[in-house]
């Protein structure tokens, strides 16, 4: 019972913020309310017993959220006089990719089974032991070639960072 | 036996046959919050008076040594004055980051008391990630410090926080690595798994020369992400005034030097859990007689100790060694300890592999 007010409660946080994210006019009040709503969603992982998965989402959403805040800091112009004023074609351009994203979000989350999420809940599904096993059992290459992925944008980014190297 | 596990014990039964279940689960939560405050009060205060007591000794002076015996309820009279001042929102600030900051950095430093086994027995959440729980709201604190230094509208607070915000982010990862090789040799994330893997000897004695070297970088890490001499960048009083609290006054900059404190205590209750065994009694082979009289020494004073003893080490080379520059602290991290730890982290995953541990 008290899971599914907790379940609600956390649904509600997390689209609450989500939408507080677009709306809010300071980019540092926006990346702040992006923590709460990761916070709402790890809260969903630790509600089906994914423990695991929940502190990893916080670790690296807390992190990247950290490294979002100091790229608002240095990169982006909280001036508000000197913002660039951009024109209504890219604003309906803006909208209209919008909606079309959603409609394919729509259309594809339309079909989607629910299924019995309360089967899930206590067999541990969401453990280190069982996670590593499917990681490196099942899913073995494509977990690998996502690595693989992960040190070529490293490497990327370090070569990027250089410009005295030509 | 008189010891904290049975005390809780005993509380725990006495509320279940007086109080329906609810209740007392209720009261025990009430009762938790209450310990977890007063923990938090008493260590501000003996861990300040330590650190100025410490730094004394280091220095051949005295130290506070006017109001009581020794000067010990120094910290008292400092605590007090802080309550009395008043505490001041810059006009230019964003007050509500402003005043919301040290109760992020303060609510971080509190969630990471849940995992901590004090004593045998006596531990308020044993969740089976315990060593990623820690490290995951561990970082929760920088995101309250880099608040505090945007929102105070000052050039030396942004400075401060943004210099805190890029030492965590390097020295996150030999911290994190330093706890894994601890993690692949017990094969377990829980906390009292790890204590318990160490009953018949401490992992830097079972361990060899690899987890020797993962205990040091684990202090050198814990020593940069706690903010503290010679890392304390964040704060360098030389350059930056105060740093990222350098506009907060009265009650409110006491919570940012409390979560400090409790931060040190906490990392260094972690390293004593994960390389010193927690509050297990030290142990030599098969010496029944020595070992009998370690037993008897309560399981919370060998934790206590254990703790301590990290935090004076902590104070130690805060008081001898000079502050890095920022530069240096990044090559240090980056160039010389994380290489080391991930090698480390090879031989400790062999090791473990071929049991060539005790």
């Amino acid at each position: 019972m008290i899971t599914q007010y907790l379940f609600y409660f956390l649904t509600f946080t997390a689209i609450f913020c989500a939408l507080l994210v677009v709306f809010s006019k300071n980019p540092i009040y926006s990346a702040l309310y992006l923590i709460v709503t990761f916070f709402a969603t790890a809260g969903h992982y630790f509600l089906l017993n994914a423990q695991f998965l929940g502190a990893v989402h916080v670790i690296v959403y807390a992190g990247a959220i950290m490294v979002l805040f100091i790229y608002v800091i240095m990169m982006l112009n909280l001036n508000k006089e000197v913002e660039p004023h951009k024109s209504n074609i890219i604003k309906i351009a803006a909208t209209v990719c919008g909606g079309i994203l959603g409609l394919v979000l729509i259309a594809a989350l339309r079909e989607t089974e629910l299924g019995e999420i309360t089967e899930y809940s206590n067999n541990g599904i969401g453990l280190i032991e069982k996670l590593g096993n499917v990681l490196f059992g099942a899913y073995m290459v494509p977990f690998e070639i996502s690595t693989v992925l992960f040190l070529s944008a490293m490497v990327g980014a370090v070569f990027l960072s250089k410009k005295n190297i030509h | 036996m008189l010891s904290l596990e049975n005390i809780i014990n005993g509380i725990h039964t006495w509320l279940n046959n007086t109080f329906d279940p609810t209740l007392a689960l209720t009261c025990e939560f009430v009762l938790l919050g209450i310990t977890a405050i007063a923990i938090f009060a008493v260590l501000g205060l003996v861990l300040v008076l330590m650190e100025r007591k410490v730094a004394a000794i280091m220095q051949i002076r005295k130290g506070p040594n006017r109001v009581g015996p020794f000067g010990m309820f120094q910290t008292v009279a400092d605590t007090l004055k802080l309550i009395m001042k008043e505490g001041l929102t810059p006009d230019g600030a964003d007050k509500v980051l402003f005043n919301l900051a040290p109760f992020i950095v303060m609510i971080a430093a509190m969630l990471l008391l849940a995992p901590i086994p004090f004593a045998k027995g006596v531990q308020m959440w044993d969740i089976n990630i315990g060593v990623l729980f820690i490290s995951a709201v561990s970082s929760i604190s920088v995101i309250g410090i880099l608040m505090a230094g945007w929102a105070s509208n000052n050039k030396y607070s942004l400075l401060g926080a943004m210099r805190s915000g890029a030492q965590i982010v390097s020295y996150e990862l030999s911290a994190g690595l330093s706890v894994i090789t601890i993690v692949i040799l017990t094969g377990s994330l829980q906390l009292s798994e790890i204590v318990n893997a160490q009953q018949n000897g401490w992992w830097i004695f079972k361990g060899h020369i690899p987890v020797l070297i993962s205990f040091v970088t684990f202090i050198i890490a814990v020593t940069a992400e706690t903010n503290r001499a010679p890392f304390d960048l964040a704060e360098a009083e030389s350059e930056l005034t105060a740093g990222f609290h350098t506009e907060y006054s009265g009650m409110k900059f006491a919570l940012f030097f409390l979560a400090e404190y409790i931060n040190i205590f906490i990392a260094c209750a972690i390293g004593a859990t994960l390389f010193l065994g927690g509050w297990m009694p030290f142990h030599i082979g098969n010496w029944e007689g020595f070992n009998a009289i370690m037993d008897y020494i309560p399981s919370s004073i060998w934790f206590v100790g254990k703790t301590f003893f990290l935090i004076f080490l902590m104070m130690w080379f805060r008081w001898t060694f000079p502050r890095l520059r920022v530069d240096q602290l990044l090559n240090l991290e980056w160039k010389y300890l994380l290489p080391i730890s991930m090698l480390n982290l090879l031989v400790v995953t062999v090791m473990a592999i071929m049991g060539w541990y005790f």
